[in-house]
């Protein structure tokens, strides 16, 4: 716009000072020296090798990673089947209950999902370790999933499918060759999405996890209750950087396909006859 | 007229390829096609043409598959196809959106259907290539469809609906998304490829003309229902209820009363003025309301009272100049409009008529239609 | 039947795993807590029949309710919740709407840009985000340290441990949630209206809230709910930033469940929750669905 005036540029750089100063500090305190976390005693990257050798958190980093890929592969699954049912399906028996399932997760306080959730698994007597924790991540992220999926499903072009039908597919291969290639870009964002709640996630996962599996925000939990620690500055700031790497190339590609897929029409249209 | 012309709905002995028998269709409490019964036969080019909302598309997707028919039949090739998926039909669809696979190439969208019959490789590279050549295509194989352009893409979907040579082929409206020009050269292809593949086309259109150009047979519709099957100049020097005649091309329409009735037919139509005569094609009697339509081009307009069955005079109002035609509207007397149309064979300062002139016009007992509605 | 597979697959699972527990929670909190394994009586015995059944439920009744009403450390807690999620509201929106505002009219360039940083702390975990406050706010934290550095304080402020830190880290960490929804309607807007509003009298500063407030309404009130209705149950941020005094709902819910292992007190106070929650939940839905009916 053409208006963008002297206070504009200043609610913006403090705006983005105040969203990204705290993360900044955290790292560059992550190459403190000092024990003292807020005493700043010369540039070190011993921090990183304790925690390489701390087996409790290479330990719950593994359960958190095995946890996160199994309970964002289920809910991608559950997540775009429940968004097909969505878009697709109509009406049926109950369809009201179940858009309000799909929707009622992502406004709980996660305090009441873990709650409900750990007092389901006492109650059929399920052991609780890695296996309960897949399955409420499971439940919360597909809902998630399912938003994602269904916002993509809503600007399909359904005769793309009718003419898959039309030229000899079965229902299942129309699915399988058009419709999931051509959403596949808000399946795979929904994985992303479902894989980092799970990642994140302290809450439920501590309501649901038992004493056999403690995850890696548990971990980080119960230590940072005691206070700032070096050795958290270090994870935090590994963390921070791959999802900034993981979150900046996914929209560089983006970004780069927009501009083909530009060029190429573009390109087309002057090829006219 | 040449003795091999096509015209096999004039033959009892033809065999329809598809027979609508007492088709009604109802979405709820709407009824989108009301008790429709049609033959189309074997290499026409049927089209069906009407209003958005007049159940063609609903038609064309019955055809295909994607939806069933409420009450009664429809028959191809004899057999009922009622319980028949869309994937087992040897019928296929030009969408009107295209719907190509957008993460397809060319290649692979034209190859689809073929690969889903699990034709051996060489088989379907052949009959690709085939399709490719047929719609002038070779050269844009690889590339997907948002990197060809409109009219491109159009041909990819003929050629990719084509590649199964189906016994019938549906297109809806398949030239609307074409900007007008590259809209009419495409219509002679489209003619031409059908000529050459000998298929039977259904195209459902909403525009006249390209009906008129491209179809065998065109079926006018209104509300779930076919108002009149004929070929394109039937429709047009004969339409048989003023809705087609309104809806096909332009037409002046003046009400009026039978007076006499026989051979010739007159009708009275306004105070003071000579009543119209015209030739039946139907029976009327005496004292019935009839419509009397005729085309503007029909319509001779002079300075003199010409000699023609019909004249009447008036004073013109407007004229709309064309280019190569004018159209002159023309008051008469009780206040009725008439249009009347004449080419422009010579320059703009030597025409002979402008605005406030008092004109005859005149037309032959036989240039108009009677209508009984 | 490959419909119905499709629908009962998702459709089980949600009731199995979502609605189940909430009657389970429901269940518990009108039974009474016991020195047993599970803590609470009754358990339903189901081989007793139907006598068992009507026994089950003539011994569950209201009192962990009516427990929540007398010890007065509940209701203080529901309605320092309630005022905790409604001050960071609107300390979010203040904070956010001129984020948003100024990144409406940065240069087309810059704006994915601008949208791609205020998102990047989304996909950050969490629980790093708040810590990340932690050492900021401490007493021998870096703000202290900096406002001590440049001689504008003389002692320590203390702020972690306090409803002041409480708040800063809600604002921080819901602050993409609110410039989001605000930043979509006011991107929408059309330059023109304003410089209508301006042609036909307005000065600037009552284009902006004649014009742009009114036709940003929608966002804001998307983006306030998006804030105020996780943060009435926000445990993360009150157990690690806020002190002993700071009293928020989830805390307690965690406690009694965790230390004090009542289970019974705990479902009851997650009934009670829920039930404040569905109204702002309602009224948040009723403002999506003008909006999307609105748009289309």
């Amino acid at each position: 716009m053409r208006r963008f005036s002297w206070f504009n540029a200043t609610s913006l750089t403090l705006g983005f000072a105040f969203l990204y100063l705290p993360m900044v500090i955290l790292v560059i305190y992550s190459f403190n020296k000092s024990k003292l976390v807020t005493v700043w005693a010369g540039f070190s990257t011993k921090w990183y090798g304790e925690l390489l050798n701390n087996d409790a958190f290479l330990d719950a980093a593994w359960v958190t990673i095995k946890v996160a890929v199994l309970s964002s592969t289920f809910a991608t699954v559950l997540g775009t089947m429940a968004a097909l049912v969505l878009i697709r399906s109509g009406r049926f028996f109950g369809r009201t209950l179940f858009s309000g399932m799909i929707y009622a997760p992502l406004v709980m306080p996660e305090v009441i999902t873990g709650l409900s959730l750990l007092l389901l698994f006492i109650g059929i007597g399920l052991d609780r370790g890695v296996i309960t924790i897949v399955l409420a991540h499971t439940t919360f992220a597909m809902c998630y999933v399912s938003v994602v999926v269904s916002s993509r499903l809503v600007s399909f072009d359904q005769s793309l499918e009718e003419a898959a039908l039309d030229l000899g597919c079965s229902p299942f291969q129309a699915f399988r060759l058009v419709t999931l290639p051509i959403i596949a870009p808000a399946v795979i964002s929904g994985w992303l999405l479902a894989f980092t709640l799970s990642l994140d996630d302290l809450v439920i996962a501590s309501f649901t996890a038992g004493p056999s599996a403690t995850t890696l925000p548990m971990k980080i939990w119960s230590s940072v209750r005691l206070g700032v620690s070096p050795e958290i500055n270090a994870l935090s700031t590994l963390m921070i950087g791959i999802v900034a790497i993981g979150v900046i190339s996914a929209s560089l590609i983006s970004k780069r396909s927009a501009i083909q897929q530009q060029r190429d029409e573009r390109a087309a249209e002057r090829s006219d006859d | 007229m040449a003795i091999d012309e096509f015209a096999p709905w004039e033959d009892p002995e033809a065999k329809p390829i598809i027979q609508f028998k007492n088709v009604t269709k109802r979405f709820g409490d709407f009824v989108a096609i009301d008790d429709l019964t049609v033959d189309i036969y074997e290499k026409e080019f049927f089209a069906l043409l009407g209003p958005s909302g007049c159940g063609k598309t609903t038609m064309m997707r019955m055809l295909a598959g994607f939806e069933t028919p409420t009450e009664g039949t429809i028959l191809l090739s004899g057999k009922d196809i009622a319980p028949v998926p869309p994937n087992k039909r040897a019928v296929n669809m030009m969408f009107q959106s295209y719907a190509l696979f957008p993460h397809l190439s060319i290649w692979d969208n034209i190859a689809f259907g073929l690969r889903r019959d699990n034709l051996p490789k060489n088989d379907v590279k052949d009959r690709v290539e085939e399709m490719l050549r047929l719609t002038r295509m070779e050269k844009f194989a690889r590339r997907k469809p948002h990197q060809v352009s409109g009219g491109q893409r159009q041909r990819v979907a003929l050629a990719r609906s084509l590649a199964k040579a189906p016994k019938l082929l549906l297109l809806d409206e398949p030239l609307g998304a074409l900007d007008k020009k590259l809209r009419q050269d495409t219509q002679f292809e489209l003619m031409d490829i059908q000529e050459k593949t000998g298929t039977t086309f259904v195209i459902v259109t909403h525009d006249q003309e390209e009906a008129m150009t491209v179809a065998s047979r065109i079926a006018v519709m209104d509300n779930g229902k076919i108002i009149q099957v004929s070929t394109p100049d039937a429709i047009y020097e004969t339409p048989n209820s003023t809705y087609v005649a309104d809806f096909i091309g332009e037409v002046n329409i003046i009400e009026g009363k039978a007076t006499s009735v026989g051979e010739k037919l007159s009708m009275a139509w306004a105070e003071g003025q000579p009543e119209i005569v015209g030739t039946p094609t139907t029976e009327f009697e005496k004292g019935q309301s009839v419509h009397f339509a005729i085309r503007p081009e029909k319509v001779s307009i002079s300075a003199e009272k010409p000699e023609t069955a019909n004249a009447v005079q008036g004073k013109i109002l407007d004229i709309a100049y064309l280019g190569n035609i004018s159209t002159y509207h023309v008051e008469l007397p009780g206040g009725q409009i008439i249009k009347a149309q004449a080419a422009n064979n010579r320059r703009l300062s030597r025409r002979s008529f402008t605005w406030e002139d008092n004109v005859w016009l005149g037309w032959t007992d036989t240039a108009g239609v009677l209508l009984g509605r | 039947m490959r419909r119905f597979a499709l629908i009962a697959v998702p459709y089980l699972w949600l009731l199995a795993l979502f609605l189940v527990p909430f009657v389970i929670v429901l269940k518990i909190s009108l039974s009474d807590s016991a020195l047993a394994i599970p803590p609470y009586l009754p358990t339903l015995d189901l081989k007793a029949g139907w006598s068992g059944i009507t026994e089950f439920f003539s011994q569950l009744d209201f009192e962990n309710f009516v427990w929540l009403t007398e010890d007065d450390l509940y209701w203080k807690a529901y309605l320092s919740s309630l005022k905790i999620a409604l001050v960071s509201t609107v300390l979010t929106l203040a904070v956010g709407f001129p984020i948003a505002y100024g990144m409406a009219r940065a240069p087309q360039h810059w704006r994915a840009t601008l949208l791609l940083l205020v998102i990047l702390p989304f996909w950050t975990s969490f629980l790093i985000r708040v810590y990340s406050w932690m050492g900021i706010l401490s007493q021998e934290g870096y703000l202290n340290q900096f406002l001590m550095g440049i001689g504008l304080i003389n002692e320590p402020l203390i702020i972690l441990n306090t409803n002041v830190a409480v708040y800063i880290g809600i604002v921080y960490t819901y602050l993409p949630f609110m410039i989001l929804p605000i930043y979509s309607a006011l991107e929408k807007l059309d330059e023109s209206l304003l410089e209508a509003a301006e042609d036909l009298g307005c000065s600037r500063m009552s284009a902006f809230w004649l014009v742009t407030v009114p036709l940003s309404k929608q966002g804001i009130i998307a983006g306030s709910f998006l804030v105020f209705i996780p943060t009435l149950g926000e445990f993360v941020i009150p157990s690690l930033l806020g002190g002993s005094k700071t009293l928020m709902i989830g805390k307690i819910l965690w406690e009694e469940f965790f230390s004090n292992r009542d289970w019974p007190v705990a479902s009851a106070v997650a009934v009670i929750l829920l039930l404040i929650l569905v109204i702002p939940i309602i009224l948040f839905q009723r403002n999506e669905q003008k909006q999307r009916e609105a748009e289309g």
